[in-house]
């Protein structure tokens, strides 16, 4: 339970919530990772760190490079994570049903 | 409450089933997945081509609240009205590769009707990163929502 939480503390945060969302595209290294944001690069690095330590993020190396990526196992750990993949569809479903009540043929 | 949307996706598996019934007859169904202006409006998309016939195109792009354009396309396989439609769908310039769709839409009664799709994609790797896609992206659009309603506070 310690855990969890401290993996719910990592994800309260707006600038590792970005970041998760960037490396679940595609790995990322920490400099790639840095220029999209306008805090320092020591900033992001912790927030990496931290990411890191609470295994979300994955590190992988890649030559003389270091990649991060989205680890899976822990994102279905912290939530059933096809929630949200049958929420998007549930609303786009909804909204498909109500459209169509609503349909009349133009003649 | 009880949503009406099923995600199927077992553990270890390339592939996904997406299932739900709709307050609709059949024809009107299959009409949301055949006329251009009503796909936009569900999908929440541009449709750029659309043609509704087996060996026919598509391709919808998709402006996010960034401004940022997505493209989405492929090929249909099959498209038989009120019955079946097999296609292909690739997320352009993403390293996603292109996954292959069979959507099969079957009559209940005359006033409902049930959709089935199943998604199989290149790899089980590729199946779970495409589940987390919502999520990561959901947790962004929280904090996007979050920002705009400060902002309006200022």
């Amino acid at each position: 339970m310690e855990l969890r939480r401290d993996v719910f503390q990592a994800i309260a945060d707006p600038t590792r919530r970005a970041i998760i969302t960037m490396v679940a595209l595609h790995a990322m290294t920490p400099g790639a990772i840095a220029e999209h944001f306008d805090s320092s690069r020591q900033t992001i690095s912790r927030h990496i760190q931290i990411l890191t330590e609470c295994e979300l993020l994955a590190q992988e190396q890649n030559g003389r490079e270091i990649y991060y990526h989205l680890n899976p196992h822990k994102v279905k750990e912290i939530a059933d994570f096809v929630e949200p993949f049958r929420r998007l569809w549930e609303s786009r479903f909804n909204k498909l049903e109500s459209i169509m009540k609503n349909y009349k043929p133009d003649k | 409450m009880e949503f009406k949307t099923k995600i199927n996706a077992a553990d270890g598996r390339q592939e996904l089933f997406i299932t739900r019934e709709f307050d609709l007859p059949l024809k009107l169904l299959f009409k949301a997945y055949q006329e251009p202006e009503i796909i936009e409006q569900w999908m929440g998309t541009r449709v750029e081509r659309l043609e509704n016939k087996s060996q026919g195109g598509y391709q919808f792009i998709t402006i996010d609240p960034r401004g940022n354009e997505h493209v989405f396309q492929g090929v249909y396989h099959e498209f038989i009205p009120d019955s079946r439609i097999i296609r292909t769908f690739q997320m352009m310039k993403t390293p996603f590769p292109v996954q292959l769709e069979f959507l099969e839409f079957e009559e209940i009664d005359s006033n409902t009707s049930k959709l089935t799709i199943q998604i199989i994609y290149k790899s089980v790797e590729d199946r779970d990163k495409m589940l987390e896609l919502p999520f990561a992206y959901g947790i962004n659009m929280a904090h996007n929502k979050l920002q705009q309603i400060v902002q309006s506070l200022k």
